[in-house]
């Protein structure tokens, strides 16, 4: 038996996948949820073998959801019309439904999910979600806080720091980890906001109150809330650049 | 101003090239004329530098100043100026050249009017081949410039069918109509109408004003459509007062406003989302308020577009010349966003 998920913010959309599911006997859909929040709570809690993803959701899109997941299970994302998104999965062969999809579609996407395997499958969904989210100039991050999400705009970011396999974002109401790489915020987070200044820091731009002469050719940033950010040699033309000194 | 065909590379080779030859066939020319080998040979050097700078300055007057229309006369006068000035240096300056030889001295006497006619002829060559290569560059950049406007013209007219197509709504629409034709056919049927409805609506020239009346009506359509794909989710509030039904408007102004409000008020929150719509009356305006619910803590409405409203201040600016018609008013847990209608 496999379980399978179904998580979309349309009921009708959602109806549709179920209606063609109960042609396959052997997959058995658990639960139904409308949002990436119910979507996660599900996900941890039946452990599903099959999920159907909408992108386009209320407060974290699918992607968001998934960059939340420590395990990732196999998924059919569903959506209507996402240009981007389409070729990223088209690059990485993962299998997706265009909104509306007849049963024909349906099934060939099932055949699919059940030729590979279920560590494939996940590689190759997470590459998509990588590439998409880090192109994408996301106006938010969205972190896990014990059992809670915070959704974390990126204006209330004070600078960034690398930690091991987690980027430590630093905000006014405390710090938060996800697990990211200092290299995917660099390339996603708008350049006229932020700067890479080190190899371990970003740092956002409007945050700099000061920049001090630190040991011989070395620099420090003081940002509004007091904090220092070494600056590396790189970094400093690139920081003398932006500011126009 | 474009560039002289003296710049290109290949042109400038031939043209010293062709002066290279100029100079050593008149070298040779004046030796059978019994002039002396210096003499002949400094005459001929002299005489095609000169040329040569002549040739250059007429390319490079031609480039700030090209005639049109009959104005090409005055090429020919400067031309025939150059060469008389050519000859001048002839006739005064190359005496000197060999000032005891009298057979040089007749010779150049009885040559000036053959070289007037080689230099008019060699200088006038350049200032048509300089005319034909500025009025061949300008055809180019008119070319290029007609082509760049042409692809502007496309891909705007290419957005803004995208935009009135609305692609993920449409596709979304459709979803739920297949999800309906089973379940609930006759409702199919009637989203189908809807959206036929609709879309006709939205194909519409944009270019007349309508009433509100109509207005609000293809606005029900398209609520009616959304609020079958998002179920008891959206809940829309209608308030127009009776006095402004019939008070102009342009056509499909305001369910932008309001997809933009839907989308906003259903992707920021999870609960339940209630659109609120009022239309009243303030002299000489019609006043349209559009209330959204919305996170300020994750959205930005102070940010750039503020909330894609961008192109429908584009639009009430291009209509009424007037930026101040549309105002984005974020509370705290509100987005209100307030078109004013000029009814005079």
């Amino acid at each position: 038996m496999i379980k399978a998920l179904i998580i979309d913010d349309e009921p009708l959309a959602r109806s549709i996948v179920a209606e063609y599911l109960a042609a396959y006997p052997n997959i058995k859909v658990v639960q139904e949820c409308e949002n990436g929040f119910d979507g996660l709570k599900a996900i941890n809690q039946h452990q599903p073998q099959l999920v159907f993803l909408d992108i386009q959701m209320p407060k974290i899109t699918g992607f968001e959801m998934l960059e939340l997941l420590d395990q990732v299970p196999p998924i059919i994302f569903t959506t209507a019309f996402d240009e981007f998104a389409i070729k990223a999965f088209e690059t990485n062969a993962v299998d997706y439904l265009l909104k509306p999809f007849d049963e024909n579609r349906f099934k060939k996407a099932i055949d699919k999910f059940l030729s590979t395997n279920p560590v494939q499958q996940q590689k190759r969904t997470l590459a998509s979600v990588n590439e998409i989210q880090s192109a994408t100039q996301n106006e938010r991050v969205v972190v896990k806080t014990g059992n809670k999400i915070k959704v974390i705009s990126i204006y209330d970011i004070q600078y960034l720091a690398a930690d091991d396999d987690y980027v430590n974002i630093h905000t006014s109401e405390g710090a938060f980890l996800k697990s990211q790489t200092l290299a995917f915020f660099e390339k996603s987070l708008d350049e006229k906001l932020f700067l890479r200044v080190h190899r371990s820091y970003i740092v956002k731009l409007d945050q700099i109150t000061k920049i001090e002469l630190f040991e011989k050719d070395s620099h420090v940033l003081i940002l509004k809330s007091g904090e220092k950010i070494p600056v590396s040699k790189t970094g400093y033309p690139k920081l003398k650049a932006v500011l126009g000194i | 101003m474009a560039a002289s065909p003296l710049n290109n590379k290949k042109f400038k080779v031939a043209f010293i090239l062709l002066f290279g030859i100029l100079t050593g066939l008149q070298f040779f020319a004046l030796q059978t004329f019994g002039i002396p080998q210096e003499t002949a040979l400094k005459d001929s050097a002299y005489s095609n530098i000169i040329l040569a700078l002549l040739c250059w300055l007429i390319s490079n007057n031609l480039s700030f100043y090209q005639p049109t229309g009959n104005k090409y006369i005055y090429v020919i006068i400067w031309c025939m100026i150059l060469s008389v000035g050519f000859c001048s240096i002839l006739e005064f300056a190359f005496p000197s050249i060999n000032p005891t030889n009298q057979q040089y001295q007749k010779f150049l006497d009885l040559s000036i009017p053959v070289r007037y006619i080689f230099s008019l002829l060699l200088i006038g060559t350049m200032a048509a081949i300089s005319m034909l290569y500025y009025n061949q560059q300008e055809q180019q950049e008119l070319e290029r410039r007609k082509n760049e406007a042409e692809k502007l013209t496309k891909e705007a007219e290419l957005a803004s069918l995208r935009e009135k197509l609305q692609p993920h709504f449409l596709f979304n629409s459709l979803n739920s109509i297949s999800a309906l034709t089973v379940s609930k056919p006759l409702e199919a049927r009637k989203m189908v109408h809807q959206l036929s409805d609709f879309l006709r609506g939205t194909l519409r020239q944009e270019d007349s004003l309508t009433n509100l009346k109509s207005e609000l009506a293809h606005l029900q359509l398209y609520l009616e459509i959304e609020k079958v794909r998002f179920g008891n989710r959206l809940n829309t509030l209608i308030d127009a007062q009776p006095n402004t039904l019939d008070l102009i408007i342009p056509p499909m102004l305001l369910q932008p406003i309001v997809e933009n409000a839907i989308k906003f008020g259903l992707y920021d929150t999870l609960e339940q989302v209630t659109i609120s719509i009022k239309a009243y009356f303030q002299a000489p305006y019609l006043i349209i308020e559009i209330i959204n619910p919305y996170d300020a803590k994750t959205a930005h409405p102070n940010k750039g577009t503020g909330f894609g409203l961008a192109s429908i201040q584009r639009r009430l600016q291009l209509l009424y010349n007037r930026n101040d018609l549309l105002i984005a008013h974020p509370t705290k847990n509100q987005f209100i966003t307030t078109i004013q209608i000029p009814q005079t």
